[in-house]
Parts: C-alpha cells; structure tokens; sequence
C-alpha cells in the first residue's frame, strides 16, 4: 500500500529503498561470508569467531597456494579457451541456422528446424556414458582434452531458435534491398545482420559463455590430465586441499573461479537484459 | 559495415571480428590432427555402412514371426487410431498404419525385440508393449506436426528470400551433423546400454532385456533417490519461484538506483553449482567457526547444529545453497515479465476499486503465466541436473541412511547417482545406463511443456 501512495506523491520512496537494500544485503551475505573467510589462514578459518569484516591478513598465501601448488593460471588458460570455442562456435552455427530458417525456401524446412528444436528434449547429461566410449574411441580425453570439452557441444537448438526469431524481425526489405544490389546471403549476413544483432549476440554469448565456464561434470570424467583440467574440477580440488579442509584456500579457489563471469555479466548486463527483451516480447 | 565509420562500436565490432578469425584460426591448427582422428573415425563408420545393412537383413531374417508380428501390429494400430483422431480422415489413417508399424521397429530394434519372447516375466512384456507404441510415435508426431501446419498457413514467400538450391543445406549441414554425431546417436545409444549388463571398466557385455529396469524397480536405494529428488526439486522449485516473485515485485519498479538494485540481486547465478556447494560448505559446516553455527551459537549460548551429517538438515543445506543459485535467474525473469504488465490495465482496476492483492491476484500473476512456466521447467531442470555440482561439494549424497548406508543418502539425488553407478571402478554401467533413460523419460515431459510455449511462442510471432 504505502509503495503506491508514495509513487502517487512522488516522494521518495524510503521504504522500498530499505527493503530493498535489506534483501541485496541478505543475499549477498554468502559471499561477503567467503571473501572473508579467503583471506584467513587455514587455523583462523577452522577457529577464529564469524564475522563479515574486517578482513584477515592471507589472501595472497591462499592465492599463492592457488596458483601455485593447485596451477589456477594453468585451468583458468584451458577454461578460458573452452568457453571461447563454444561461444563462438554456438553463436556462428547458431546464425547461420537463423540466416537459412529466414532467408531461405527449401524443402524439409521445417522438418529440419523441427529436428533441431526436438534436441531441447536431450539433456547433456544424460548421453555422456555414450560421449564417454565415443571419446576413449577418439582417444581424444589424453591426447585432446580440450576438443573434447568443446566439439561434440557446438550444435545448439536454443540458439537457432533465438537469432531465428531475432532475424524475422528485421524488416524484410533490407534483405530485397542487399539481393538488388547483388549481394551474397555471407555478405549480406556480415554488412546487415550482424551489425544489428549485436544485443542478442551479446545475450547469447554471455549466456554459453558462463554455462561452460561452469562446466564440471563433463570434464571431470572425460580429462585425463590434471594439467588439461578446467576451473571447475580446481574449485573441487581445493575443498579436498590438504589433510585438514582449509577453508581459506577454498573460499579464495571459489573467489577466483568466479570473478570472469561475474565481470562479464556486469559489462554486458545491459546488452544481456535488451538481448533478451528483443527475443523473448514479439 | 559502412554505417558510422569511426565510431566506437563499429571499431569494436571490428576488433571483434578479428579476434574471432584468429583465435578460430589457432584453435584449428593447434588441434588439427584431433580434427583428422575424427575425421577419419567418422569415414571408417561410414565404410562400416554395408555391413550394418547386412546385419540388419540378416537379423530380420533369423527373427522369429512371434516376436516380429507383434511389434509390427502394436505400431499399426497406434498409427492408425492415433492418427484418425489428430487428423480425421481416411488417409491419415493408412499413412499412420505404414509409419507406426515402420516407426515401431526403431526401438524393438534396439531391444532385439525381447520382450516379445516366449519365456518372458510379465511385467518386462507390458513395459515392452509401452515402448514398442512409444516408439511408434517416433515418426508420427512429426507427420502430424507437419500436416497440420500445412493445412493452417500459407506461406510468406518472396520477399527478401535468397535464391540458392543448395546454400541453405550447406549452411545447416555443421549444425545438423553434430546434433546427429552427438546428441541422437548418443541418446540411442544409452537406451542400447541399458539394456546391457556391463561392469565398468571391463568390456564383457551381456544382453539382459529389461533386467537393468526390473532390477531397479526393486533396488530401495534407487527409491530412495528418487523419493530424494523429488523432494528436493518440490522444495527448490517451491522456494525460488516465490521468493523470486517477492524480490521481483518490489525490484521491479520505478526507484532511482533500479538498476543497481537489480545487478546487486541478479549476480549470484554467473556463481557455477560447484562454488555455491563450496560457499554453502564452509557455510553450513561443523564447529563455532561456520556462518550458521556460529549465529546459532551465538544466540543459543554454544550450541551448534551437525548440518552435513544430520538427513533432514543436509537436504535444508542442498537446497538453501541450490536456492539462493538460482535465484538471479528467476528474479531477472520476473522482473522482464512485470514491465510487461501493462500499467493501464492495472490503473483500471484501481478506478474499479480493486485493492492491491486483487490487483495482483487477478491480473499481474496471470499474466506472468509465460514467464512463470518458463522458469519452472527451468528450474526443475536445475534442481534435476544441474544440482550435481553442488551435492558433490556439499555432501556427496550423504549422510548415509541405514545402519550402513544401506538404504542409500539423504542427498543422493538421482543425477548424482547416476554417476556415481556409472563410474566408479565395478560399478554396473548398463544400470546406469538405465537410469539416464528413466530421468531422461522423466524430464521429456516437463521438456514438452516448454516445447508447447515454445511452439506457442513461434505461432504468434507468425
């Protein structure tokens, strides 16, 4: 009640702000929690009384641990190089999906994009034990650790889906337009389509980049080389690092691990959030 | 990209573009001979062609007609009835019969058509039936899908469409051969190992029907996980959509600071379920020196809490962790359905007398039925899926319940004992197998309601 009498005088609006900021501190309270605790020693960490703040002294002990005994520079690189594969090989096969749904007519168009959409019905992890022979026939878990964390994961039926119906709201007259002036269907992709797409682009890649950032089961079972392993498979280690649990360490693994999605998210929150407004309302 | 040359957005775009081209192009080098192993592996299975027709043949001509008849009449006659009814007419019915019966041996293929045996127990007989008329929709649903569409709309055609025969299959081929290689295939063959009785890692395979699913019908820790899945999806689901809702309703509307608001609240889903079960770990463990213990502690004078190791209060762990994972998403949502709501409508209302709960009652939340719909399938998903990374970290399934762990654990949900079956030394893989095929069966149909919105979706952007 108060929040619609508020808006009608044009106040400003305290309660809402408290509530609000109430909520965001609660939330965030678990990860004030572990950036405090990562920078304790393993003893504070086991025994010292909980608090949010100050922070302790050992950040760069636990970080020096991460980097160094646990190679965090080392899975952050394949990590990093992963997510790229995937983001740029979904976002291409996705667009080239969408420019042929729209800016063609063919026969078995839509049995065709019937059976790409059908494929949303088969989870990943439900045909990795069959992934998992077809890799150790490849061999490619020893000898190519990171083809096998990024081709068989290239095909994507909601990507197809979304730069489809992204590309049917384009005016069609700048594609009459680009055929009168002769343009090829790449060319016309390049010059028209991809300059006014870049929202949805950006929603998807940020979506694909930070789902396989994440990525833990898949590679856990598929790496054979400790060196070869993602982020995910890290985080999991520092929870089993030493004799004690030392929390410290565990938290900082966490930190780490987490702040490239969270600083994509942050920049492209905008293009993210229009991304999908343009997709998701027409 | 002519348009605005110099500005910032067309220089980034074309750091972009180059970025792409070559990194792509180091990926391919540095991995070139993978790509050839597969290349070459793929051209070795494509030589195997003929000698997977002749075993085709030759199954076919060894099978006996008890087992071959039946399957094939069971197909005909789900065609043939299911298709009168969707399409009504006398020509759908003879399409149907041909497809259902053809359709039907898909996966009466794959089961050796077992379980039309003689000796077989009656339980393995019924299930094969549902398979055999499930298998017989296979190729129906799509005729359906498509005849029916064709009688409904006409197609836009001309305008703006490119003029190339081939073009468009060369650009969908990528796309297409790796759903193939890597996602059908792949599905056909979990069913096929299944129905196997395999020990990880030894390589003696034996064909044992349905035995894997019996075995399992009758397993109490495969209950309990299930029992335990339940549960815990009930809960998270339950929990994130409406305190979502909550956030969102308040998150939503026109304040200065909105949008900080909304990054301060959305953020915790970039986290993956792995560091949400570390976080909730340290959170949620043994001694003073835990955030909940500690609070606990602190108000009760020194008593702590064994969350991890009491049942009740690992599953409480699991799913406060699980919860606050996907909050963001959930809340993001809602917030982009709520803008939606139309502001006149609820003005309307107002004038009408309508108070603010009516309001929301009667208008807000029914409109929000798309997004809510949407999330719950995703969400259920998670609480299926994704939740591996987080029961792994938290509790690996524990505490054990029985004396010794003989009724399964508390948290070991069905994803996690999946894998645990499928790949630890021993382990029965074929039951493994088997489970994939039940919660994949299971989320079919939570999937098919997404698939139905989304199909909704497609009809009205048309």
């Amino acid at each position: 009640m108060t929040e619609n009498a508020m808006r009608r005088t044009g106040r400003v609006r305290w309660e809402l702000h408290l509530a609000l900021i109430v909520i965001c501190f609660v939330m965030s309270i678990p990860a004030l929690y572990a950036l405090q605790v990562a920078t304790l020693t393993a003893g504070e960490a086991a025994f010292a009384p909980v608090r949010l703040f100050p922070p302790g002294a050992d950040l760069l002990p636990n970080m020096g641990d991460l980097f160094g005994r646990l190679n965090f520079g080392g899975l952050i690189m394949n990590t990093t190089i992963v997510s790229l594969v995937i983001v740029i090989g979904k976002t291409m096969l996705a667009m080239l999906a969408g420019l042929t749904f729209v800016y063609f007519r063919f026969p078995g168009r839509n049995l065709l994009f019937f059976f790409i959409l059908l494929t949303l019905l088969m989870p990943t992890e439900i045909i990795l034990l069959p992934l998992f022979r077809m890799m150790s026939d490849l061999g490619w878990g020893e000898t190519h650790p990171r083809l096998a964390l990024t081709i068989p994961f290239l095909a994507t039926a909601t990507g197809t889906f979304l730069f489809r119906q992204h590309f049917r709201n384009i005016p069609r007259e700048l594609a009459e337009a680009a055929q009168i002036d002769g343009a090829a269907p790449v060319q016309f992709m390049f010059t028209v389509l991809i300059p006014m797409s870049w929202n949805v682009i950006a929603a998807h890649a940020l979506i694909q980049f930070i789902s396989s950032w994440n990525q833990y089961l898949w590679p856990i079972l598929i790496v054979r080389e400790p060196a070869d392993q993602v982020i995910q498979v890290g985080v999991r280690s520092a929870v089993n690092f030493g004799l004690q649990a030392d929390y410290g360490v565990m938290m900082a693994a966490g930190v780490i691990a987490s702040i490239p999605p969270l600083l994509l998210f942050i920049f492209m929150q905008k293009q993210f959030m229009n991304g999908f407004a343009v997709t998701r309302d027409k | 990209m002519k348009q605005t040359v110099g500005s910032i957005e067309a220089i980034l775009a074309r750091l972009i573009g180059v970025f792409v081209v070559v990194f792509s192009l180091y990926f391919v080098i540095t991995e070139w001979d993978g790509l050839m192993t597969l290349v070459g592996w793929l051209w070795g299975n494509l030589l195997q062609t003929p000698q997977a027709v002749q075993a085709l043949i030759d199954y076919y001509a060894v099978l006996p007609a008890g087992q071959l008849l039946p399957s094939l009449l069971i197909g005909a006659v789900v065609g043939a009835v299911s298709s009168g009814v969707v399409l009504r007419s006398a020509r759908a019915v003879l399409i149907g019969t041909g497809l259902g019966a053809i359709s039907s041996q898909i996966l009466a293929r794959i089961l050796q058509h077992c379980t039309y045996a003689a000796e077989i127990a009656p339980a393995e007989f019924v299930l094969g039936l549902i398979i055999t008329s499930v298998s017989s929709l296979i190729l129906l649903l799509p005729y359906w899908t498509f005849t029916k569409r064709g009688q409904r709309r006409i197609e836009p055609d001309g305008a703006g469409v490119f003029k190339a025969p081939l073009l468009p299959f060369l650009f969908l081929a990528p796309m297409i051969l790796s759903l193939i290689l890597f996602l059908y295939v792949p599905s056909l063959q979990t069913l096929t190992l299944s129905l196997n009785s395999r020990r990880f890692p030894l390589p003696q395979e034996r064909f044992v029907c349905l035995g894997n699913y019996v075995s399992l019908a009758t397993d109490p820790t495969y209950a309990n996980s299930l029992g335990v899945s339940l549960l815990i999806t009930a809960l998270i689901v339950l929990l994130s959509l409406s305190i979502s809702l909550g956030i969102a309703v308040l998150a939503s509307q026109k304040l200065y600071g909105a949008n900080l608001y909304r990054t301060l609240l959305i953020w915790p889903f970039a986290l993956s379920p792995v560091v949400t079960g570390a976080i909730f770990l340290a959170i949620f463990r043994e001694g003073g020196a835990g955030l909940i213990n500690g609070v606990i502690s602190a108000l009760t004078g020194g008593t702590t809490l064994n969350w991890l190791r009491t049942p009740e209060l690992a599953q409480m762990a699991v799913i406060a962790a699980s919860v606050w994972n996907i909050l963001g998403f959930n809340i993001l949502f809602y917030i982009a359905g709520l803008q939606n709501v139309p502001k006149d409508l609820l003005e309307a209302a107002q004038i009408d007398g309508a108070n603010r709960a009516i309001r929301f009652a009667r208008i807000t939340f029914p409109l929000l039925a798309p997004y809510t719909f949407f999330l719950l399938v995703t969400n259920i998903t998670y609480a299926f899926y994704g939740i591996y990374g987080v029961v792994d970290t938290l509790t690996q399934g524990g505490p054990p319940l029985g004396a010794a762990g003989q009724n399964g654990g508390a948290t070991d949900v069905l994803i996690f004992k999946l894998y645990e079956d499928a790949f630890n030394p021993g382990s029965p893989a074929g039951l493994a197998a088997a489970q994939a095929v039940i919660l994949f069966l299971m989320l079919v149909g939570i999937t098919m309601i997404q698939f139905r919105t989304l199909e909704k979706r497609i009809t009205y952007a048309e």
